[in-house]
């Protein structure tokens, strides 16, 4: 198998415009500019060393501290030589990537999701609407700040004789419990014994 | 207190019935008791799953626990049930649908909130896209704690939904 990986990986190198590549864990990863991933993809899918005839995922990440917010990542599998591929980019917020749907018609509904959980657009797509949030939904549920609870809820009104929504009102805000094991317990919760102490 | 307890002595009428029926045999009950014995034994349930708790939902029907020895059967429309289980969390995104589920039933109707997730948004309370308890979309007769409840707490929770009808004891309702 790790040949198949070395010639897939020559084959690349040799043929794709990349910034990275690399092998983990017994997978290939490249890293390209949006500019190049059509290239890049639909060498990885047609070359005979390789054949990613299948794609996996597309995956987002959301890292509002980077110039380039959002990173995504493609993941591909080769039947024939039984290995697995991810293809990673990196593209700011105004930014849009072009839809590899005329390679991959599958990554259609994966390119949905990822505008409707990040707000990543793709050119070039048949049909970039939300596919998974509520029917009006706003804003991107995935992005870091995006509130956890979101905006809105809903309830049914009686004398509407309707489903609406209004502003998300809790009992209790979420608390995050940062313990550790269960026999050590919090530590702000030592914090504040010391600090009474 | 002089109470005359000999009805049969006094009158005629009920002497004439008592030779009627004397070796036919019958029962005597009142209209609402008739109702509610009718209702509380045919409670066909409407199969609203929604996520895990739709598969002890389904053990609720298979031989090992069931529930049709109840007289309840699942329905698949709405329109012919009586209970409605929502077993599994309730999204924003469902809501209309279940509320559309609910209105198609007939009266009486009734409603079995099932698991953490329907009773109060469980362990997706603070999440973004799910209602905190489906008790915001429709009413609730019986809420069945749990995550999920076992087949066994679901049909419990159905003998409390046949208890609280027998107890209200309504025929309108």
């Amino acid at each position: 198998m790790s040949e198949q990986i070395e010639m897939a990986k020559a084959a690349i190198e040799k043929n794709c415009k990349l910034n990275d590549i690399d092998v983990n864990l017994g997978q290939l990863q490249l890293s390209v500019d949006p500019a190049n991933l059509i290239l890049v993809i639909d060498f990885v899918k047609n070359d005979p060393s390789c054949e990613f005839k299948q794609i996996t995922d597309i995956a987002g990440v959301d890292f509002p501290e980077n110039e380039k917010r959002f990173e995504v990542i493609y993941h591909f599998l080769s039947f024939r030589f039984n290995l697995r591929l991810r293809v990673k980019t990196q593209i700011s917020e105004e930014e849009s990537l072009p839809s590899i749907t005329s390679i991959f018609p599958a990554a259609n509904w994966f390119e949905r999701e990822a505008f409707d959980m990040y707000g990543i657009t793709f050119t070039d797509h048949p049909d970039l609407r939300r596919i998974l949030t509520d029917y009006g939904f706003e804003g991107y549920p995935l992005r870091k700040d995006f509130p956890l609870t979101g905006n809105v809820e809903i309830r049914y009104d009686e004398i509407d004789k309707k489903i609406v929504h209004e502003p998300v009102k809790l009992q209790q805000d979420f608390r995050n419990f940062d313990i550790q094991s269960p026999w050590e317990g919090t530590k702000y919760l030592d914090k504040e014994a010391k600090e009474s102490e | 207190m002089a109470i005359n307890t000999n009805i049969e002595e006094t009158s005629p009428e009920l002497e004439r019935l008592k030779k009627l029926y004397a070796d036919k045999g019958f029962v005597v009950t009142s209209i609402n008791n008739l109702i509610n014995w009718a209702r509380t034994g045919s409670l066909h349930w409407m199969t609203f799953g929604l996520a895990c708790c739709a598969v002890e939902m389904m053990h609720v029907g298979t031989p090992r626990y069931d529930v049709e020895r109840f007289g309840a059967a699942p329905r698949a429309s709405p329109r012919h049930a009586d209970v409605l289980i929502v077993a599994g969390t309730l999204t924003n995104k469902m809501a209309a649908a279940l509320r559309k589920a609910y209105d198609q039933m007939p009266e009486p109707r009734y409603v079995i909130s099932m698991g953490s997730c329907a009773n109060g948004g469980g362990y997706y309370h603070y999440s973004y896209s799910v209602v905190r308890g489906c008790d915001r979309i429709i009413p609730v007769d019986v809420y069945v704690p749990g995550c999920p409840p076992t087949a066994e707490g679901l049909l419990y929770g159905l003998l409390q939904l046949q208890k609280k009808i027998r107890r209200e004891g309504n025929i309108k309702r």
